[in-house]
C-alpha cells in the first residue's frame, strides 16, 4: 500500500475546474498526484484549472514539476491554468524557480470568490 | 570562538521514497532542540527533503541502497546536516547544482534541488567519487534566541 501524504479535492464549476491539493507535495506523492490531477483535467475538459494551494503543508522542488507538467497537460488540452493562494512558503519556491513569469499566480479571497 | 558539537543524531534509512517524509521529521525534530524559528525548521526540512529526493531518484537507479544521515548541532547554534549515499557518485558536482540542471528524461523534475538546498541553507558542500558515494553537507547558523 503506497502511503499517501496528499489527496486531491477537485470539483467542476462550469467551464473551471477547481483542484486543491492537500497536504505535502514531495516527489513521494507526486506520482499520485500528478495522475489524479491529470485525470481530473482530462475528464473535465475546462476552459479554466485553478489549482489552489493554500492548504499544502510542506512544498519542496518535486512540487515545481507537479505544477508545470500540469501547467503541460493544460496547454494540452487548450485550459487556462492558474495557482491560486500558494502558501508563503510555497510562494518562495515557486519565485526562486521563475516559475511566476511562466504561470499565472491569482491570490483570491475564498469568502468573496474575489480576486484581490 | 566556541563551536563545539553539543550533540549529534545517525540515522540510516532505506532510499525508498516513502522515507523522504520521516527524514524531514526526524531530522527538525532533532533540530527543535536549538528552538529554531518556524521559518528555519522550515528551510531545514525543505533542504533535507531535497538531498534525501537526490538519494532516492539518482543515485541507486535501479539498486537498493541505504540514506546514511548525520545532523550535528554546535554551541554556536550551527546545525550541520550530511546527507550521504553509496551510490552511483556525480561525475561533475559543478554542473549538477546548476539552476533547472536535472539528468532526468521523464519531464517531471525541476532540477532546482541544489539551487534550493543552496538557498534556504547557509552552505552547501557537495562531494561524490563516481561508483563510490555522493555526499551533501548542509550547514545553517540559527538566529540567536530571543530573551522573553
Amino acid at each position: 500500500m503506497i502511503r499517501k501524504n496528499a489527496r486531491v479535492i477537485s470539483n467542476l464549476k462550469g467551464d473551471v475546474l477547481e483542484a486543491a491539493i492537500v497536504g505535502e507535495i514531495d516527489h513521494h506523492g507526486a506520482f499520485l498526484l500528478r495522475d489524479e490531477l491529470d485525470d481530473a483535467m482530462i475528464a473535465a475538459r475546462p476552459k479554466c484549472v485553478n489549482l489552489n494551494l493554500s492548504c499544502v503543508d510542506f512544498m519542496d522542488s518535486s512540487g515545481l514539476g507537479v505544477i508545470m507538467g500540469r501547467k503541460t497537460t493544460a496547454d494540452k488540452i487548450g485550459a487556462e491554468f492558474k495557482l491560486i493562494n500558494p502558501t508563503t512558503r510555497v510562494a518562495r519556491i515557486i519565485e526562486l524557480a521563475g516559475l511566476g513569469k511562466v504561470v499565472t499566480i491569482e491570490y483570491k479571497d475564498s469568502k468573496k470568490g474575489e480576486t484581490e | 570562538m566556541k563551536n563545539n558539537c553539543i550533540n549529534k543524531l545517525q540515522l540510516t534509512l532505506p532510499a525508498l521514497s516513502v522515507n523522504e517524509s520521516a527524514a524531514r521529521a526526524i531530522v527538525s525534530a532533532f533540530c527543535a532542540q536549538l528552538n529554531p524559528t518556524i521559518e528555519e525548521i522550515a528551510d531545514i526540512k525543505c533542504a533535507v527533503s531535497e538531498a534525501v529526493t537526490n538519494c532516492i531518484v539518482h543515485a541507486y537507479r535501479e539498486k537498493q541502497g541505504d540514506i546514511y544521515i548525520t545532523v550535528r548541532i554546535f554551541d554556536s547554534r550551527t546545525v550541520k546536516i550530511e546527507i550521504k549515499d553509496k551510490g552511483c557518485g556525480i561525475e561533475d558536482t559543478e554542473l549538477v547544482k546548476t539552476p533547472l540542471y536535472t539528468t532526468d528524461q521523464s519531464g517531471e523534475r525541476s532540477g532546482m534541488g541544489f539551487a534550493v538546498m543552496e538557498s534556504f541553507m547557509d552552505r552547501l558542500v557537495l562531494k561524490s567519487v563516481p561508483g563510490k558515494y555522493t555526499k551533501v553537507t548542509l550547514s545553517k547558523k540559527l538566529s540567536p534566541l530571543e530573551l522573553s
